[in-house]
């Protein structure tokens, strides 16, 4: 079981992303970054991942999705969360439909900010996901994540407006 | 006569990065209806838009979608422009060209990608996405962005390119058209690919044209419009002339991508070549007023943005009918007919993006 945490397969959701974060993610397992190189094999079916990468924010319609998607996985499992969409929303938050960050539905193992974030950034992303997946097999808990603080704010509607 | 069934097709697929779902109605495993149902990326962008100002709304269009983002911000920066009067100097309406031929390029390769993944062909998905990132790094070494360039701003673009830049730029077209040059001619002629491709998901051009198709999915079918050719940004001035298919069925869909990545190389150098001096953008004065309707072609065919200002500084509407919203009815109309396992393929052939069909 240990040696599972060496390669994580990787089932990917995209909630409600601007498919930068998409791209860059499938841009990890091309050769250029090639997540490969680290166990990461990218699955369609959720039953055979380990890991969960989350793009977006979450809106009313594909809540319950997400939450299908990350039940379906087997226990241990982690989550990351790509983008700074993901943790709060982002250049969307205020928007009526849109919810907040992933992790009002899932636990969050790890955020990778950016908008989008780089290859490197994802990799590292995944790469820390692992161990935390290890950690989980052990039967250790790992420590709570620091979400990325938020330095958005939204933009006053104006008097006009009101 | 056999029994029907309905088969969910999505929202989270293997070949589809993004959630569409289609529930398809199953005839043993002839497909004979498809019942669209979207929302699942659904977030408001439209509303947003009016709560920031016009400025602002630049960079909230950009993440419209982020595969043709750089072409979302063109086409909302013209229409700003056009209720402004602004006049954009030479230099930027250059600069805009060669972006948006660069993000044709990616949008393109990453495409086909996405329809060798589709049909199984894991090598040419890999050998894409590898000429992918040379454009892709070319857009970092310009814009300092590999993909959300955040270039185009009201009154012009927010960055130079010095002379070594723009030579930079000439070397990589040079080493794309090396590239294409051994994977293209591959792709075309090869066995697998012609027996996945040819004549699968098939329109005339008359379901074309009566469906409204746009992009690829139109010049497949024969209907030659291609918005480049009203000459907005600087196309005027480069000889642009569309690439036209007439058999309407994924292969031609592919040729048309394909030789459209030629097109763009071909553009962004003689854009290179033709660029002209002076300053790169113009400070936009006063507020926007009045209605217009700003369209452009994106990579998968011809956006429409509406605009509508009241003289302060935030629109009173926006709205964008983007190209997949164009190209879903369409693309109802190849389905019927085909075996389910085609499916997948047919779907990718109109280069479905689905965030920016539902904002």
């Amino acid at each position: 079981m240990a040696k599972l945490a060496r390669s994580p397969w990787v089932v990917h959701y995209n909630c409600n992303s601007c498919n930068g974060c998409d791209i860059e993610f499938l841009a990890c397992l091309t050769p250029m970054y090639d997540a490969e190189r680290f166990g990461v094999l990218h699955v369609g079916n959720p039953k055979h991942a380990d890991v969960l990468v989350v793009t977006g924010s979450v809106n009313h319609r594909n809540a319950r999705v997400l939450r299908n998607v990350y039940d379906q996985m087997p226990d241990p499992k982690v989550v990351v969360a790509l983008g700074v969409c993901t943790s709060s929303g982002g250049i969307f938050a205020g928007c009526y439909n849109v919810f907040g960050g992933v992790e009002k539905v899932l636990p969050v193992d790890v955020f990778v900010p950016g908008c989008p974030p780089r290859p490197e950034a994802i990799l590292d992303g995944i790469v820390k996901a692992a161990a935390r997946l290890g950690a989980k097999i052990r039967g250790e808990t790992p420590p709570p994540v620091e979400k990325p603080k938020a330095a958005f704010q939204p933009a006053a509607v104006p008097e006009e407006k009101k | 006569m056999a029994r029907k069934s309905v088969i969910p097709f999505g929202p989270q697929h293997p070949v589809l990065p993004e959630p569409l779902h289609l529930r398809l109605v199953l005839e043993d495993e002839r497909v004979v209806e498809a019942l669209p149902s979207i929302g699942y990326i659904h977030r408001g962008l439209e509303k947003l838009a009016e709560q920031k100002d016009y400025i602002q709304d630049a960079f909230l269009v950009e993440r419209t979608c982020g595969i043709c983002s750089f072409i979302h911000a063109l086409t909302y920066c013209q229409g700003i422009e056009a209720l402004l009067k602004l006049e954009v100097p030479p230099r930027a309406r250059y600069l805009r060209t060669v972006w948006s031929e660069m993000h044709r390029v990616h949008s393109h390769l990453l495409w086909l990608g996405l329809l060798a993944d589709a049909f199984g062909f894991e090598n040419l998905f890999m050998q894409a996405w590898r000429a992918r990132e040379e454009v892709v790094d070319l857009m970092e070494v310009t814009a300092g962005a590999r993909i959300m360039l955040g270039m185009c701003c009201v009154g012009g673009v927010r960055r130079d390119l010095t002379d070594e830049q723009l030579a930079a730029v000439l070397k990589s077209m040079d080493k794309l058209n090396r590239q294409f040059d051994d994977l293209i001619p591959v792709i075309l002629k090869d066995y697998s690919v012609q027996q996945r491709l040819r004549g699968v998901g098939r329109i005339s051009r008359e379901t074309a044209y009566e469906r409204g198709a746009v992009g690829p999915v139109a010049r497949a079918s024969g209907v030659a419009r291609d918005f480049r050719e009203t000459g907005y940004a600087a196309y005027g001035e480069l000889g642009f002339v569309p690439v036209v298919e007439t058999e309407g069925d994924c292969y031609a869909r592919m040729e048309v991508r394909l030789a459209e990545l030629y097109q763009c190389l071909h553009l962004v150098r003689a854009a290179v070549r033709k660029m002209p001096s002076g300053p790169i953008s113009v400070t936009p004065k006063g507020n926007p007023d009045g209605e217009y309707v700003s369209r452009t072609e994106q990579p998968r065919g011809e956006v429409v943005y509406y605009l509508k200002g009241n003289g302060g500084k935030n629109l009173d509407r926006l709205r964008i009918r983007t190209p997949t919203f164009a190209n879903i009815a369409p693309l109802l109309a190849m389905l019927p007919g085909c075996e389910l396992a085609d499916v997948p393929v047919i779907v990718l052939s109109i280069d479905p993006c689905i965030s920016c069909t539902e904002r």
